[in-house]
């Protein structure tokens, strides 16, 4: 790759041993499948890694060169301090900073790469270089949005500019004329890296800032896609196989993920990319007639026969959602299911794709209180279950078990995937109160006059006043 | 372009794909540590990163020496934290069986 390199490794062997950690990591991949061989598949990833690293140090003659251990050091000392500190609810925003970090990284090295450092400065790779400069704005930008707005350091609602479409057109179409007339060197290319680097970040701004709350869990997908991507073209740059190939792997995770979401949150890719998030949709539309709900005026425990339900309920499923986190509830919600398990009664969760803020985010923040992960279960493994179990009780959640996602036409759940909640004979409802959810579409359950009892207000309240009330009968 | 860049888009390519089969094995109940453990591999700039430094340093360029140490902890961070905090979620998680030790 590079001649100013004492190449102490050859380049065959390089090879071989590029394409054993590249196994070795899909090996941890595969592993990650069940829950008690994924902390090994974890740990094989991380040692893949680390030889990776440790290869090119000798392979480039590198172990000589102290800042990049003091560099590495601090990089290590601060992690450390993040593993440490950080809380499960906000591993969303975590993970989006890491891509972050990561899409820096391909931006960097993709610069250097673009000048000449660390590539051979053939067409491919100055190419290659300049879509790495690209994707890794892209993603550094937009997932420090990304994290902002999970954070709340930023408005979590959808900014929508005037013309946001043509602007973003406009960058896309600006990035490609840098690129084109950089490689014709009609266009100098330290001046093509400064434009597209401003290019880049406008179109991660402009990308990430339309993304609502909600609809996070496809723009995290999407962004760790990205830097995978990002990853991988820089490889294609400096000609290092193992991070094509890494990068490609992780490319691909995040693109599974991208449609494993779209597909639960009834969305299209190319809807998300062209800026049509939910809100936008709802804001555009009357809300459907549906119903008008008047809040019941006695709401908490209104019903007192609620306790005769849950002297029977021998079968229950809980179906938690983000509210439900918001009010970190899961603790009380735990206590609440050992109650019933304490009856003798069988419980189960049932988990909808989007119930978090991230995929699977939901069962992260389950297990976290405690929860065994084999009462934990996925939408399809329990929809089918609702109309025989005596008792499913709701906390947080609602547009994932609004039964008008199957009728409302035109609205934004319309043939969404929901939870079968409806179909229940008793149905217990924790939530904060009976407007309608992100999606801004009435649930009709709220009306329902037999079978649903609805304690209104924080579920962190509502569950403990419910608690002590069922114990003391 | 040379035989090398033809590999390497080969290897891109292949990896995709079978990293896409494998992937779709994993249950959405383990989604998040997968997200966070991608993560993590997506530092594998690291190494790009690492030579990066190596050549800004010895030619004693200060401005992109800066740079590519940013890259350097940039990768660091994503690569170190992206591990351990998929290692701490995966140990929360549970079985009845589990919690008796």
């Amino acid at each position: 790759m590079n001649d100013i390199f004492m190449v102490t490794i050859s380049q065959n062997m390089y090879y071989a041993v590029s394409a054993g950690l590249a196994i070795l990591v899909l090996v941890g991949i595969f592993l990650m499948s069940k829950v008690k061989t994924a902390k090994t598949g974890n740990a094989l990833s991380a040692i893949a890694l680390l030889t990776g690293v440790v290869v090119s140090m000798i392979r480039y003659d590198l172990l000589p060169i102290w800042v990049i251990y003091a560099s590495i050091l601090f990089g290590s000392a601060f992690s450390l301090w993040l593993v440490l500190k950080i809380k499960m609810i906000e591993m969303p925003q975590m993970i989006a900073l890491l891509n972050g970090l990561g899409g820096l990284t391909s931006l960097i090295v993709g610069g250097f790469a673009m000048l000449g450092i660390g590539s051979d400065q053939e067409v491919f790779s100055t190419a290659s270089a300049m879509v790495a400069v690209f994707v890794g704005g892209w993603t550094f930008v937009g997932s420090l949005i990304a994290a902002g707005k999970l954070h709340r350091l930023i408005n979590q609602k959808p900014i929508v500019l005037k013309g946001h479409r043509i602007w973003l057109s406009l960058t896309l179409i600006l990035t490609l004329a840098v690129m084109v007339i950089g490689l014709f060197n009609v266009l100098s290319l330290p001046i093509a890296l400064a434009l597209l680097t401003v290019l880049s970040f406008a179109f991660g701004y402009l990308f990430t800032i339309r993304i609502g709350g909600a609809d996070m869990p496809i723009a995290i997908s999407l962004l760790n896609s990205l830097s995978g991507v990002a990853g991988a073209v820089s490889g294609l740059a400096v000609g290092d196989v193992l991070l094509v190939s890494v990068g490609g792997i992780v490319g691909a995770s995040g693109l599974l993920l991208t449609q494993i979401m779209c597909r639960a949150m009834n969305r299209r890719l190319w809807e998300i990319l062209l800026g049509k998030t939910t809100q936008k949709i709802s804001s555009h539309q009357e809300k459907p007639k549906l119903v008008t709900i008047e809040t019941p005026e006695e709401t908490i425990l209104s019903n007192p026969d609620f306790k005769e339900v849950v002297q029977e309920a021998k079968d229950v499923i809980i179906v938690p959602g983000y509210g439900m986190a918001v009010a970190q509830a899961q603790h009380l919600l735990k206590q609440t299911a050992d109650y019933f398990k304490g009856r003798g009664a069988r419980v189960r969760y049932a988990i909808h794709p989007v119930a978090g803020r991230m995929p699977g985010h939901m069962n992260v923040l389950l297990a976290e209180a405690n929860v065994d992960y084999d009462e934990l279960f996925e939408m399809d493994d329990l929809n089918d279950q609702f109309q025989s179990v005596d008792l499913t009780i709701v906390v947080g959640a609602n547009d994932v078990m609004n039964p008008a996602a199957r009728a409302a036409e035109g609205t934004p759940i319309y043939r969404m995937p929901i939870l079968n909640v409806d179909q229940s004979k008793h149905i217990f409802i924790f939530n904060y109160d009976t407007k309608p959810g992100y999606a801004g579409v009435d649930n009709p359950l709220y009306q329902r006059k037999n079978g649903v009892y609805l304690f209104l207000g924080n579920a962190k309240d509502t569950l403990n006043t419910f608690l002590n009330d069922i114990k003391t009968n | 372009m040379t035989i090398l860049h033809f590999i390497l888009l080969g290897v891109f390519a292949v990896s995709t794909l079978v990293g896409y089969l494998l992937i779709r094995n994993v249950p959405s109940l383990l989604h998040t540590p997968l997200m966070s453990g991608m993560n993590a591999l997506s530092g594998i700039t690291l190494i790009g990163a690492l030579v990066a430094l190596a050549i800004t340093f010895r030619a004693q360029a200060i401005i992109s020496t800066i740079l590519a140490v940013l890259a350097v902890i940039a990768a660091t961070i994503n690569v170190f934290a992206g591990f351990g905090v998929t290692h701490r979620m995966l140990l929360m998680f549970k079985k009845k069986d589990d919690r008796h030790e």
